[in-house]
């Protein structure tokens, strides 16, 4: 397992996940880690709702827990997710980032540093510019960049700075994306 | 502003080696990802535009090592913080520690000292505080002493106060400290069974036996063999049937301890079995 599709969104990304996730399929080579920018506990049923939309098995999980094929994880509210290079996750519960923890530059960040050339890495919706940054770093090291259609986003703010600031690879419309993801061809 | 990505691993290790060689504190067993961040936000903050700046900044001026000290180890704290943890504490930990003639009670890793405030108001109100007494320890020294002030920002106390409120707390919140301009400052009866001390879970050994340690959000912060460490030295601090509180992404579950530990709530609290349930436990596998 050498491959990681990444995936950060804030105001307006639930509605395009929902849409996304039911159209995987079940037996993806990879894992996903999902980045959303929420509040606090109040909404840890998130990982839950998830759960109901998807075969593929969602969890918000423990520190150190093993990335595996075919989980989506999702990053913990309040927590910023990184990765180790044995492939495990770190929790830390540092200061924010961008106003944001989680925080998907932190996470975007740290799992290029691992995967390199096989991180792949999607911005959708929402109102602020956390992952822009993290674009940069998943382009600079070799790995494959993507944004919502700004113009299908419900907050285009936040895809449009990660297509000013960085180089973005493709442009995908939510009915575009799961089309995307379940051709991705890995070793 | 995402930190820059100035250090090599190789970098960062020997680094990490010689600071535990020459000052004796020991980070080469905290996990990479996130102390190699911690450190490359030291490099942007105190504006070192190399890792040999910053290498040479350490070795020569040992007064600096304070204040990596303080950068590398994460102090970020709230009181109540999980407010479901600390109703489970109410429902669940303290009407059995009731029970003792005395409690020991140890926050590992107390920080600036949030959550030692919160327990002392916990045990207030259950009517136990006469009889605890709440060891607070910490890597440390300089957030130790914001710790025994007990003086918070007063931009936290609504925050607080709701987190107080939804953790079962039917007090007037704002009695128990005083406000004054920017700041509230925690009362002093709180304070009276408190204790301070430096502690380094990574070097230093055991120092009482607990009815309950609490230990939040500091594990994740080192890998799987350091953790190992660390929850040997607090099952060996620990009395049977005492109780250990973690943070609410943390787990025995890849330690040793978790065949004779019972989680008691879908909080993340265990409770630590007596020596011939352990047997049966054993016997039974």
């Amino acid at each position: 397992m050498d491959t990681i599709f990444l995936i950060g969104g804030s105001a307006g990304s639930l509605k395009v996940l929902l849409e996304v996730l039911p159209k995987l399929h079940h037996d993806l080579k990879f894992p996903i880690i999902i980045v959303l920018h929420r509040k606090g506990y109040t909404d840890s049923q998130l990982g839950y709702l998830l759960n109901t939309r998807t075969n593929l098995k969602v969890i918000e999980p423990d520190d150190k827990d093993v990335l595996e094929a075919g989980y989506i994880y999702i990053a913990p509210a309040d927590y910023h997710l990184l990765i180790e290079s044995d492939k495990t996750i770190s929790l830390d519960f540092s200061e924010k980032l961008n106003f944001s923890r989680p925080s998907i530059d932190v996470t975007f960040s740290s799992a290029a540093k691992v995967f390199k050339e096989n991180t792949f890495a999607l911005l959708l919706s929402g109102a602020n510019a956390d992952g822009a940054a993290g674009l940069n770093y998943v382009k600079a090291n070799n790995g494959t960049t993507l944004v919502q259609n700004p113009v299908s986003a419900e907050v285009n703010y936040m895809p449009l700075q990660a297509i000013a600031q960085s180089k973005i690879d493709f442009v995908l419309n939510p009915d575009e994306i799961a089309a995307f993801i379940n051709k991705l061809d890995v070793p | 502003m995402i930190e820059p990505d100035l250090i090599k691993d190789e970098e960062l290790e020997s680094l990490l080696t010689e600071i535990a060689e020459l000052y004796g504190y020991d980070f080469t067993q905290y996990s990479k990802a996130s102390i190699k961040r911690r450190v490359n936000r030291i490099c942007l903050i105190d504006k070192f535009t190399s890792f040999a700046e910053l290498r040479y900044q350490l070795i020569k001026q040992p007064s600096y090592l304070q204040r990596f000290v303080e950068e590398i180890t994460v102090n970020v704290t709230e009181m109540f913080r999980d407010p479901s943890f600390y109703k489970a504490l109410r429902e669940h930990v303290l009407p059995r520690l009731g029970t003792y003639p005395l409690i020991r009670i140890w926050l590992a890793g107390c920080s600036t000292g949030e959550e030692v405030y919160s327990l002392a108001i916990l045990a207030k109100e259950a009517g136990l505080m006469h009889k605890t007494l709440l060891y607070a320890t910490d890597i440390n020294p300089s957030v130790l002493e914001r710790a025994r002030n007990g003086i918070f920002p007063i931009s936290q106390m609504k925050l607080y106060s709701e987190n107080y409120i939804l953790s079962g707390g039917t007090q007037n919140f704002s009695e128990y400290y005083t406000a004054n301009y920017d700041f509230a400052r925690f009362n002093d009866d709180l304070k009276e069974k408190m204790i301070f001390a430096t502690h380094n879970l990574v070097s230093d050994r055991s120092f009482n036996e607990f009815q309950l340690i609490i230990c939040r959000n500091v594990l994740i912060y080192f890998d799987k063999d350091l953790q190992a460490k660390v929850f040997k030295l607090f099952d060996e601090s620990l009395e049977h049937l005492g109780f250990l509180g973690l943070g609410s992404k943390e787990t025995i579950r890849f330690s040793k301890l978790d065949r004779h530990y019972h989680q008691i709530s879908t909080e993340k609290i265990w409770r630590k079995q007596q020596e011939d349930q352990r047997r049966l436990i054993n016997f039974n596998i």
